[in-house]
């Protein structure tokens, strides 16, 4: 099933006289959970309906695997919209193998598909209510299922996580790894930057409609640190003060923060409070997401 | 070919139409308040025709007293019943009881010789039986104008007006439904939106045409019960040209409310969008009613879409289309219903996706 590298590569987009994408380019590779991650207005929702075929883009391309997307192709993709939406008075395991059917399942594959991920996703109990009697985060499940129940080799999902509690994402969160280890392509939004750092093995950082970073989460957060550690011993540091190529960030006593020019005065460093007492902790520090995101929008 | 579980194969465009067809029925067959309106419906049609068939095979009588003499004159008279009463006190006693509605009695007073006597007022067909008019002769007889032809206008326009209302104000408000829950992005990214139109258009006229076809049966029935068969001789073939145009007329309509509720994203808005297209459903029945007995717009109405259905059928009722007159309506039924469904769907597909203020009608079809 394994589809190859999702690839948008110079689009741009414009509302009226507005741009709202401008050369953005990156690309979700197979197999990964890949976080999309921006502003409000930043051109997530944008972006992701260009990707399905719902809009159409004003340059640049998007190919899958190396081909240009046709409706055939999209047609293997699963969405999840911005704003949730599926009938309200509907039925919950009709309205999701209804979908199933849509993207070309027969009637009886589609029952049993849908049947199998909404016991999945904790809705075992609830096939045969209509959505409107679920609870927010029930519905939310739902909606998931309408994305994922026609086994979508590309994932597009908008604010997957937004309006659940910490146990759902959980659900949730467990389900897109899953569905990434099988080999599908999995891009999602979200604005709670800790879910995305913790779930995803790429990153892409939209502002103002342009990409300002995309990559893997490690290296980006390697590019993306001061070449800051910490320290944490027993003896007294304030001698590190002193030290040439040090700068002292924050420092109590035995526990100090700083940068060092590079990677050997820092192994200095650790000799000279070796000798002064015990180490506790000596580690270089990566920034947060949350700092990465603050630093490459601005 | 082998059904695997896992396999999708693409959906053929028929298919597609097919499901989201079978959705609208589906949808709408299992709602109870469609299912009590229909019902309501149908039995107000069988009371109707089966009321008028016991009104007409008792006609109504009139009881009146007359003395000896004066019944001579209701001899023979369809409609009265006569009590004969020896005088004038016995015959006003009977009438200030109520027991008779006049009494009819000599008078040589009376320059005919005989008075009606009444309570309030005097039957009117009774004075109308006995009075004298000059007879009548036109020289150019206006075939066209009477009741029937009235009663005709008024029914196939109820029915093409009432079913193109009831059917085709679900159309907008569940596009609006799609819209506003935004499942439509859901049904987009599965399908095309001409496959999703077409899907709509096609249950809701299956929904309008067997709603109409049960009409059709439960009044049939209701007139071979009631012993007025002999009224269908003349009336079958109009009903069949009307149920024929009613289809394409319909599928006209549906794309046009379709398209009516693609501009709006919130139900509380499409009445807004829907009344022109209400106005269209209207305007014929009207026109049909109030130029009935005018040829020369009886002709014009026969063959514009909005109105043909009613229009046609009434004119081939009474002869006065000729033979090709349907099928050229027709035709031009059906190039209408291509160039408005293709309109009705460039304004679907370019409104869809468009939420919050009101889309206006030319960026809907510019896109």
């Amino acid at each position: 099933m394994p589809s190859g590298t999702l690839q948008l590569t110079g689009v741009t987009k414009h509302y009226g006289a507005r741009p709202v994408l401008d050369d953005v380019s990156f690309s979700v590779e197979a197999g990964h959970l890949t976080g999309f991650v921006g502003g409000n207005g930043a051109g997530k929702t944008t972006t992701m309906r260009i990707i399905l075929g719902l809009l159409a883009s004003d340059g640049g391309t998007v190919t899958l695997g190396g081909s240009a997307l046709t409706a055939d192709a999209r047609r293997q993709f699963g969405y999840m919209p911005e704003e949730r939406g599926l009938y309200p008075k509907m039925k919950v395991l009709e309205q999701v193998a209804y979908l199933a059917r849509l993207h070309g399942f027969t009637k009886a594959d589609a029952v049993a598909k849908a049947t199998a991920l909404l016991t999945e996703l904790g809705l075992g109990e609830r096939l045969n209510d209509n959505l409107e009697a679920l609870s927010l985060g029930n519905q939310q499940r739902a909606q998931i299922a309408a994305s994922l129940v026609h086994d979508p080799e590309v994932l597009i999902l908008d604010e997957p996580f937004s309006g659940l509690d910490p146990l759902a994402v959980e659900t949730v969160a467990g389900v897109l790894q899953e569905r990434a280890s099988r080999g599908v392509s999995v891009l999602f939004s979200s604005h709670q930057l800790d879910v995305v750092e913790r779930l995803c093995d790429d990153l892409v950082i939209i502002a103002g409609g342009t990409i300002r970073a995309a990559g893997p989460r490690d290296r980006l957060r390697e590019e993306h640190s001061a070449p800051r550690w910490e320290l944490e011993s027993t003896g007294d540091v304030g001698w590190l003060r002193e030290e040439p190529g040090v700068s002292v960030i924050d420092f109590e006593g035995g526990n100090a923060v700083f940068d060092a020019e590079d990677p050997a005065i820092a192994q200095r460093v650790l000799r000279r409070a070796l000798e002064g007492g015990e180490v506790a902790r000596f580690t270089p520090q990566h920034p947060s997401l949350s700092q990465i995101f603050k630093e490459v929008i601005q | 070919m082998t059904t695997s579980t896992t396999a999708s194969t693409a959906l053929s465009p028929a298919q597609g139409v097919w499901l989201v067809a079978e959705r609208e029925l589906s949808t709408r067959l299992r709602s109870k308040a469609y299912l009590i309106s229909t019902g309501i419906l149908l039995v107000m049609a069988l009371a109707g025709v089966i009321w008028a068939g016991i009104a007409s095979a008792t006609p109504s009588t009139t009881p009146v007293a007359a003395t000896t003499s004066a019944s001579a004159l209701l001899d023979g008279v369809d409609g009265y019943e006569v009590n004969e009463v020896a005088d004038r006190a016995e015959a006003e006693k009977l009438v200030s009881d109520g027991a008779v509605d006049a009494a009819l009695v000599d008078d040589s007073s009376s320059p005919t010789g005989i008075v009606i006597i009444a309570d309030k007022e005097a039957p009117q067909s009774l004075l109308m039986m006995l009075s004298e008019s000059p007879s009548v002769e036109l020289l150019s007889p206006d075939a066209g104008t009477g009741p029937l032809r009235y009663l005709l206008g008024i029914g196939f326009g109820l029915v093409f007006m009432m079913a193109a209302i009831t059917f085709g104000t679900p159309i907008a408000t569940s596009v609006v439904e799609e819209k506003q829950t935004r499942v439509i992005e859901i049904l987009l990214s599965a399908i095309p939106a001409r496959i999703l139109l077409a899907g709509k258009v096609l249950g809701n006229t299956l929904l309008a045409i067997s709603q109409i076809l049960l009409l059709v049966v439960v009044g049939t029935i209701g007139l071979m019960v009631s012993g007025q068969g002999e009224i269908l001789q003349g009336i079958g073939g109009p009903i069949a040209w009307f149920a024929v145009f009613f289809f394409f007329g319909f599928i006209l309509l549906a794309a046009m409310f379709a398209a009516a509720g693609s501009l709006v994203s919130r139900q509380e808005d499409v009445g807004a969008t829907m009344t022109p297209v209400m106005y269209l459903t209207m305007i014929p029945y009207f026109l049909v009613i109030f130029f009935g007995d005018n040829p020369v717009v009886m002709a014009v109405l026969s063959y514009v879409p909005f109105s043909a259905p009613v229009a046609m059928p009434i004119r081939l009722f009474f002869d006065e289309a000729a033979w090709w007159e349907p099928l050229a309506a027709l035709a031009i039924m059906l190039v209408a219903c291509v160039v408005v469904i293709m309109i009705g769907a460039k304004i679907y597909e370019n409104s869809l996706l468009k939420m919050g203020a009101r889309v206006k009608f030319r960026d809907a079809l510019r896109g």
